[in-house]
């Protein structure tokens, strides 16, 4: 059980002269010397909390019972981070309170404090020690964490010869076998190969059937789909939304970007090789349904001459690409003195969706997509309406399924027969 | 099980955590002793090398110096002092630099902070007890018999340990705020290593700077190795040994209270 009652953590955002990371003693006492008096003025009156104070979050409160899956989703900054650090114990609340039943583990990284160093086995304790695991545990789960690893054979190998893949498996191997009642998990599913991330998920709904409580943060709302049955919305460190995973889920999509009809994009700016930048994004302004056809278009800039394919993706309720496809031939930018922009429009037809929020994206590659040049995604969506064409007087429930395209159908009489 | 977290809260039961936690203190030193053996081609014998080639300068310097050998062979009496001094200088700049070196378990992990500078004192106590064997091949090689007074030496080594975790605490958690204070502790130790009786007794000591010296706390604690190891000899003065010990004691003191006090900020500055 985790209760959230009116949580707040502020953070101080210290002064500090461009281009120096950290607080250096001597420059402390320099500026205490050469302006005595306005540090004497310091102490004897604070300054008012100013423009410095930034509240990461404010006022959240929320309650997830015993044996629940929530997810906990947001834009970057929404302070995600923050309440996870907090429910970890990492860091102190500035206010309000937390009630946790149970021993906590978090995975706030996979391989915390692994040391490149050592092996495989060694690690195995070390990092099993870092998530509060006793010796005694660790003993006991030793064998179960090296199969689900699938890396027996390199046990006495050190880590830094182990390959990215095995790196994540060991360590997220480690954490699965965790016995604490109540798991965070951060953004941690983001690596490793795809049979990999599935057995993790599996490992993870696992761990819940088991009756423990699950804090899982994540940008793949399809993992978060899949695995939570509750979820919780931050926005700029306060609680947005809450509820059944599937509302908070469509709750994040309206209002990450429903507003915008039409995005820009600030280019990164890369050094060297042509400049591939995806300068702005729009769809029509206007209501829009599955029964007509409507545009989303993109404008990209390119500075030098580069071969490119287009990919482009439709994802329905912030889940699995409903729709992934390119451009069917790669296309040359201009020459190399010069620059354009270019505009690309994709056509979704009618009915090729069913009702629902949808969200686009694209991305630039070369075209073997051996290599991203600009990548945009889950910057555009809609809620695309139903036209009620198809329904006829009788059905009124909504659409099941993702896709609902005009199939060629007949229907002819295989046999009649008459009853008298 | 109940936890509740809030501001401030984080003090309580932090001493049955430290206590909870104690197999992770083994597993961090166990990482760094591993490791730094792993690291080098010499590996245990660097452990030796160091307090051996102090020791041998420090003889040295006597000889120049014509310094008068007293009863004890030179290398014992200067290896006596080398010892202590030693696991302090390696303890405090290990321990000093131990939050800065394990930020990012800082950030991601929950865990009484007091683990991870302690760790790097024990540490550096290992490297010691590996230095006390060659200290008792030294006395086998000169036929040196320890007496009862040797018996008395784990409680200088007890006041050698409190003093490095307690300016290890609070130099850890000042460089934690501060990062110039990495450049500070090697002045320190090299500073340290000259008014402290190592190439010389505290008896060459003029007789009213005494008290004065005995400030340094490793005044004290080296001479009370000496003694121990040397049969009493040459013998302690209470009031010096009595001043080392408040010394140490407030600096214990003072190290866990400034830890405690900054500790809960760590993640948010580190």
């Amino acid at each position: 059980m985790i209760a959230v009652d009116n949580l707040g953590k502020r953070y101080r955002i210290r002064h500090q002269p461009e281009g120096q990371r950290y607080v250096a003693l001597r420059d402390v006492l320099a500026s205490k010397l050469t302006s005595p008096l306005r540090w004497f003025r310091h102490v004897v009156q604070p300054p008012a909390s100013g423009p410095k104070d930034f509240w990461a979050l404010k006022d959240v409160s929320f309650e997830v019972k015993q044996g629940e899956v929530a997810g906990i989703i947001g834009r970057n900054g929404a302070g995600k981070s923050t309440l996870l650090k907090i429910l970890s114990r990492v860091t102190e609340p500035t206010e309000g309170r937390v009630t946790l039943g149970g021993r906590v583990a978090s995975l706030l990284e996979v391989g915390t404090g692994f040391h490149p160093e050592l092996t495989g086995r060694e690690n195995i304790f070390l990092n099993g020690a870092i998530l509060g695991m006793t010796r005694a545990e660790i003993i006991r789960k030793f064998d179960e964490i090296v199969a689900f690893a699938e890396i027996a054979k390199f046990l006495d190998t050190p880590v830094k010869r182990y390959s990215s893949g095995m790196y994540v498996r060991l360590a997220f191997a480690v954490a699965a076998h965790l016995e604490q009642e109540i798991l965070i998990v951060d953004e941690v599913l983001a690596v490793g190969d795809a049979q990999f991330q599935k057995k993790c998920l599996g490992k993870m709904g696992e761990v819940a059937l088991g009756g423990r409580t699950v804090i899982f943060v994540s940008h793949n709302l399809s993992a978060i789909a899949t695995l939570c049955t509750q979820g919780f919305l931050l926005s700029q460190g306060t609680l947005a939304s809450a509820g059944r995973v599937d509302r908070v889920i469509s709750d994040y999509l309206n209002s990450s970007t429903s507003a915008e009809t039409s995005v820009k994009f600030q280019g990164k700016g890369t050094s060297r090789g042509p400049v591939v930048e995806i300068v702005s994004a729009s769809r029509p302004t206007e209501v829009l349904t599955n029964g007509t056809e409507f545009n989303i278009s993109y404008k990209v800039h390119f500075a030098g001459q580069v071969l490119v394919n287009f990919f482009f993706y439709v994802h329905r309720e912030g889940s699995l690409a409903l729709v992934a496809t390119d451009l069917h031939k790669p296309v040359m930018s201009a020459s190399a003195a010069n620059e354009n922009d270019v505009e690309i429009v994709w056509t979704i037809p009618a009915y090729l969706v069913n009702p629902g929020w949808h969200s686009f994206g694209m991305s630039v590659v070369s075209p073997d997509a051996s290599v991203y040049h600009a990548h945009v995604d889950d910057v555009l969506s809609c809620m695309i309406e139903d036209d009620n064409h198809r329904r006829g007087p009788y059905f009124h429930q909504a659409w099941g399924g993702a896709v609902g395209p005009l199939l060629n159908a007949q229907l002819r009489v295989i046999k009649a027969s008459s009853h008298d | 099980m109940k936890l509740v977290i809030g501001p401030g809260l984080a003090a309580k039961g932090y001493w049955r955590d430290l206590w909870r936690y104690r197999e992770l203190m083994y597993f961090l030193a166990w990482r760094d002793i591993v490791v730094r053996y792993k690291q080098t081609v010499i590996g245990v014998a660097w452990a030796l090398l160091r307090p051996a080639l102090t020791m041998l300068v420090f003889v040295g310097f006597r000889r120049l110096m014509g310094i008068q050998p007293g009863r004890a062979p030179e290398p014992i009496l200067v290896f006596a002092a080398v010892l202590p001094w030693q696991f302090f200088s390696s303890a405090l700049s290990e321990s000093s630099g131990s939050l800065i070196g394990n930020a990012n378990l800082i950030s991601k992990v929950y865990f009484p902070r007091l683990l991870v500078p302690s760790a790097a004192v024990a540490t550096a106590f290992v490297d010691f007890l590996i230095t006390l064997g060659l200290l008792a091949s030294l006395m086998l090689w000169y036929k040196i018999a320890p007496g009862w007074h040797l018996l008395v030496l784990p409680v200088f080594v007890l006041l050698a340990f409190g003093l490095s975790l307690g300016a290890g605490l609070f130099l850890a958690a000042l460089n934690v705020e501060y990062r110039d204070f990495r450049h500070i502790v090697p002045f320190i130790v090299q500073f340290g290593l000259f008014i402290s009786p190592i190439a010389f007794t505290t008896d060459k000591v003029p007789e009213r700077w005494r008290t004065l010296y005995a400030l340094n706390p490793m005044v004290g604690i080296i001479d009370g190795f000496r003694w121990s190891i040397l049969r009493g000899q040459p013998p302690l003065t209470p009031s010096a040994l009595g001043l080392s010990l408040v010394v140490t004691g407030s600096a214990l003191a003072l190290g866990v209270w400034y830890f405690r006090r900054m500790e809960r900020g760590f993640a948010d500055v580190i």
